[in-house]
């Protein structure tokens, strides 16, 4: 995928300024350890925006990835860890290829997915709350949510469509 | 940016100018407080000014549906104004677009009010 990319890339500026991106984004991870706060909410959310911006998602999609991650740190910092001084919170983000990995854990008592009443059902749709991992579901391209007694995980993948499609051209 | 609020009458009709974030936290309470305090007075006609609420996320819809359901409980009426994309996509896909009385026009919003 690389090198026909780059050979593209060679005549045409934008492909290339795409395919870079896509080089920029192999094999990066950076992860946080943060604290059961609100501030990490906010900091989670800041950092998928900064990072979906650096790998090449336009404006829109960079709002959805941050929104998704912003849901899923709420989960973590309140339903999870229920602020509790003593538990963390792990971000990670994992840039491969055409994707965005990230994945964030708490160490609260495991989130049963399958317990989750769905949001736009009739007798639902005036519950105060209950939309994040829907909203999280709506926004990602691939959403893995692993539970145990020891915290919850949650996996979220959003593909880099814009480059993604750059190379295909390149390839054919 | 957090959340701001401030309130005027046009008409009998509490207009309330939010801007910024309604997000867990600051902004989710300050939108719950604005609300108790109105009805508290006695303003049950409460038109919320969205226009330049730029983001919202779960919690900030549940205190919109939380001040939805309040109002309507204790007489009241509360509707929505000037949505952002943003804000109106996410009203979209949650279903609440059609729960709420969304609207567009200030004064065509005000004369709404039974």
């Amino acid at each position: 995928m690389k090198a026909k990319a780059e050979t593209r890339g060679s005549g045409d500026s934008k492909i290339h300024q795409l395919a870079s991106k896509i080089f920029a984004m192999i094999e990066q991870r950076v992860s946080y350890t943060l604290d059961s706060t609100l501030e990490t909410v906010d900091s989670a959310e800041q950092a998928a925006s900064r990072i979906a911006t650096e790998a090449g998602f336009d404006d829109d999609e960079v709002m959805r990835i941050a929104m998704a991650v912003r849901e899923a740190a709420v989960n973590a910092v309140l339903h999870g860890n229920a602020y509790d001084p003593g538990k963390k919170v792990s971000l990670a983000f994992e840039q491969t290829g055409d994707k965005l990995v990230i994945t964030i854990k708490d160490q609260g008592k495991g989130l049963d997915p399958d317990k989750i009443p769905d949001p736009l059902a009739p007798e639902n749709l005036l519950k105060t709350s209950g939309r994040g991992i829907f909203l999280i579901r709506s926004f990602m391209d691939e959403v893995v949510i692993s539970a145990t007694q020891t915290g919850t995980e949650i996996k979220l993948v959003k593909h880099v469509h814009g480059p993604s499609e750059g190379v295909k051209e390149a390839s054919q | 940016m957090s959340m701001k609020t401030s309130t005027r009458q046009v008409d009998g009709v509490t207009i309330v100018d939010c801007s910024g974030r309604i997000t867990l936290g600051e902004g989710s309470v300050i939108l719950k407080d604005v609300v108790r305090e109105l009805l508290s007075k006695g303003q049950k006609k409460i038109l919320l000014n969205l226009g330049d609420v730029n983001y919202i996320d779960s919690s900030g819809i549940g205190e919109l549906v939380s001040a939805f359901t309040t109002v309507r409980n204790q007489g009241g009426e509360l509707k929505l104004l000037n949505l952002t994309k943003k804000v109106h996509d996410l009203l979209q896909i949650t279903k609440l677009y059609t729960v709420f009385d969304v609207k567009d026009d200030e004064a065509g919003a005000v004369k709404s009010f039974s």
